[in-house]
């Protein structure tokens, strides 16, 4: 159902020390990526929880992503370990309310890595497009079957 | 009627160039709460500054918002105008709309302004909830503790004690000097080691402001910056150290002497039970090995060295001991190990006594070492006609330490001069390398002067170290030759990686301090703070950092003093406003907080059956906020509300 003119809406979850500081490199280095991104700085990953992932979807985002220090470097010693878990306990929950698991995107992104987070925005936006845009409208379970 | 001002940055041409401003003050001025909009050429600057005071207090704003550059840039600048300005300065919020907008978009003005649209009513929708936060004051212990005590420990410690602050010095062996103490010389001045460490060891012992805690180890580690609660565990050394006089009758009685591995010379040497490390030990005392200790380890029946001691000092009743310890700030100096060679197989190390580590070679040169300085093959004592280094054993190694141990290359060039020194002319010194890095200052002319000493460098890893009757022999590829070389050795020098010395991650844990990849500990910044980690009050120094030489270490032992200096002469610290608080009329007591806290910051309170969060050590990551089922937890200046407010202003439909 891809609509040429279709722009998806993503909200994206920056943890402050890691991912954050990646978008900003993005921008000192002056990688171009879409606008369909808004960034909510969190201090840790491990901050986010199911139910603002879940309100993002319900209250319009196409696309959700997470993003925090790598594995071993978080900030606060271990969160990105509980946010791994807790992106698993996620996608199972959005699969019940009829919403593709691949909306939502768990990254490991550095302070260092500019790049990637223009990378992962651009690959992102793609993607959700190719989903295709979220309709909550309580008529249709997205089918997971075609993937 | 009060609201929130908008503040919105033209940084120049940085933002106005890409992002419409006055469309977008035009549509912050229409924003729910927003009583005042306006937009400015530069709003960091002295004007900028003063227009948002002067507007405060103008247009009675009780929250302000300022859309510019990133918070990592100016989100303290603008704060503390806020603050100048009477107002708390949680009430501040910055909406990013230049790192994360106008340069990332600059090829689309109309979308750009659009998404600082959504970006300034995030932050406007995240002010509407803001409320004044207070941080609270912690008092400060003004005493210290430095871990390890190798060259970086003894200097942060003797930095601080001169600072008139009270250092604690743990160290867990009987000795404070490290692996300097090993050495015979340093690099590239050739000046004896002993001769420059063993008086700042003294220092040491004499200086009233340190308590020296040798043969201990940190056991655990409570509290936070300004206020860590130590438990050490003193080890019992059954000698008691006030009587002893270090006279050596003891060692010389024990019935063990000559038995025992000798780890200060590498094992290339033997003592007793009863031992003092090396002759210059601080303190000067003996010590008993209780796992060799015929008495202590077997029968009991031994009293060799009780009957020689003429002091009485010896007292095989002695015991563990735990020391608690108060202090403010902790400096972690806990070094380096050499990594095992033997992990290379190829390389030979422990098929033969004519392969040795540089370590090894250090204490055979050494004149006080275990062959006087005399060299010769371990294995015959014969002459020695050819000596082969091998740099980069396990380092620049995918397979093995990716990274470069920093003191081989010049460690070996200072090797090559000493044994110029110690034998004929006519002995063949060859060094396989893969780059000779020369690095700091003095280094390249001391690299010069080494290559006028009849040194064979050889460009190439050898593929294998052969056992012979006599020689050692080892093939090597030389790729500036583009031929495969054959050399025999009487000793073969391996110079292997550096690692973390044993028990860094046991101590990062205790101290809840993070580690690199390579297992070294973590520094807070590579660049900007090297000597600080991610917890507040604890610093790092020397090789447990990363491989470093002498100068490095000593450098970066004073920079962590002075760091730890900078809390300590403190009376009062503020902690983090932006933490974690319960509302124990709903929490449950279900637990699930506590368990995901990584500071330990939450108690069950057994009588009430709630959680408790101790202020000071919330770090504020709101890691117990996400997953609190009673929504019992409020993550302060990220509260749920603020999150899904800001979610649900990004996600608003733009009319027209």
């Amino acid at each position: 159902m891809s609509d040429e003119d279709f722009e998806p809406k993503i909200i994206a979850f920056l943890c402050n020390w890691c991912s954050y500081a990646g978008a900003d490199l993005a921008g000192v280095s002056r990688e171009q990526y879409p606008a369909n991104i808004l960034n909510i700085k969190v201090m840790c990953s491990s901050r986010v929880s199911p139910e603002h992932v879940l309100r993002s979807f319900k209250k319009g985002a196409d696309g959700v992503l997470i993003a925090g220090c790598h594995p071993g470097d978080c900030h606060y010693i271990n969160g990105n370990y509980k946010t791994i878990r807790k992106a698993d306990l996620m996608k199972k929950i959005m699969e019940d309310f009829g919403i593709k698991p691949t909306r939502l995107r768990l990254e490991w992104i550095s302070s260092a890595e500019g790049g990637k987070f223009a990378r992962v925005m651009e690959e992102m936006t793609e993607e959700v497009k190719e989903i295709g845009p979220l309709n909550l409208d309580g008529t249709s379970l997205e089918d997971d079957t075609d993937e | 009627m009060s609201g929130i001002g908008v503040f919105i940055c033209h940084c120049g041409s940085n933002i106005a160039g890409t992002v419409d401003v006055d469309e977008l003050t035009e549509y912050a001025s229409d924003l729910n709460g927003v009583t005042f909009a306006t937009n400015y050429k530069y709003m960091c600057s002295d004007p900028g500054q003063e227009l948002i005071k002067d507007s405060v207090e103008e247009q009675d704003l009780d929250s302000v918002v300022v859309a510019a550059c990133s918070p990592r840039m100016h989100e303290e600048t603008f704060q503390a105008v806020v603050e100048d300005a009477g107002l708390n300065p949680y009430r501040f919020q910055m909406a990013n709309i230049r790192e994360q907008c106008s340069w990332v978009h600059s090829d689309d003005m109309e979308k750009a302004t659009e998404k600082a649209k959504h970006l300034v009513e995030m932050s406007v929708e995240k002010s509407r909830l803001s409320e004044d936060l207070e941080k609270t004051e912690v008092d400060v212990n003004s005493d210290a503790l430095v871990i390890g005590g190798g060259i970086a420990g003894i200097q942060s410690a003797l930095d601080l004690a001169d600072q008139g602050k009270k250092v604690y010095l743990v160290e867990r062996e009987p000795s404070i000097g490290g692996k300097m103490a090993q050495l015979d010389k340093t690099f590239p001045t050739l000046d004896c080691s002993s001769c420059i460490l063993t008086p700042k060891m003294t220092d040491v012992a004499r200086n009233p402001n340190i308590e020296l805690l040798t043969y201990s180890e940190v056991e655990e580690v409570d509290g936070s910056v300004g206020d860590f609660e130590v438990k050490v565990k003193k080890k019992a050394t059954y000698v008691d150290w006030d009587k002893c006089t270090a006279c050596g009758d003891c060692a010389e009685a024990c019935r063990r002497s000559g038995n025992v591995e000798d780890e200060f010379n590498e094992g290339l040497d033997n003592r007793g039970a009863i031992y003092t490390p090396f002759p210059q030990a601080v303190p000067a005392a003996y010590t008993i090995d209780s796992e060799v200790c015929i008495s202590l380890e077997y029968d009991g029946t031994c009293t060799s060295c009780r009957e020689v001691c003429e002091l009485d000092a010896i007292d095989l009743d002695d015991e563990d001991e735990i020391v608690e310890l108060n202090v403010g700030s902790i400096i972690v100096a806990t070094g380096y190990d050499l990594m095992d060679p033997e992990k290379i197989y190829e390389y030979g190390y422990g098929k033969s006594k004519d392969i040795i580590t540089n370590l090894e070679l250090e204490r055979i040169i050494d004149a006080s070492g275990p062959t006087d300085g005399e060299i010769h093959r371990l294995s015959d004592g014969e002459d020695v006609e050819s000596v082969t280094f091998i740099l980069c054993v396990g380092s620049r190694d995918e397979e093995l330490q990716s990274y470069c141990c920093r003191i081989g290359c010049m460690g070996a060039l200072k090797h090559v001069h000493l044994l110029r020194d110690h034998l004929d002319e006519d002995v063949d010194i060859n060094i396989c390398y893969t780059d000779i890095r020369s690095f700091g200052k003095g280094y390249e002319e001391f690299y010069r002067r080494t290559r006028d000493l009849d040194v064979n460098f050889v460009r190439g890893r050898p593929s294998e170290v052969n056992v012979q009757e006599e020689k050692v022999e080892l093939n090597v590829f030389d790729t500036t030759m583009d031929k495969l070389l054959q050399v025999e050795s009487d000793l073969v020098v391996l110079v292997p990686a550096l690692l973390p010395s044993e028990g860094t991650e046991e101590l990062s844990r205790q101290l809840r301090i993070t580690r690199s990849s390579d297992g070294f500990l973590q520094e807070a910044h590579p660049k900007l703070r090297p000597m600080d980690t991610f917890t507040n009050g604890i610093f790092i120094a020397g090789c447990c950092q990363g491989p470093k030489d002498i100068p490095d270490s000593v450098s970066q032992a004073s920079g962590a003093a002075a760091k730890a200096s900078t809390i300590l002469s403190k009376d009062k610290l503020q902690s983090e406003a932006t933490i974690a608080s319960i509302d124990d009329d709903i929490c449950s007591g279900c637990k699930m907080c506590i368990s995901v806290c990584p500071y330990d910051a939450i108690e069950y309170n057994e009588e009430d059956e709630v959680a408790e969060i101790t202020d000071v050590l919330c770090m504020g990551c709101g890691s117990c906020a996400s997953l609190c089922p009673t929504g019992a937890i409020e993550h302060k200046g990220f509260k749920d509300e603020m999150l899904e407010a800001m979610i649900d202003a990004g996600l608003t439909e733009e009319e027209g």
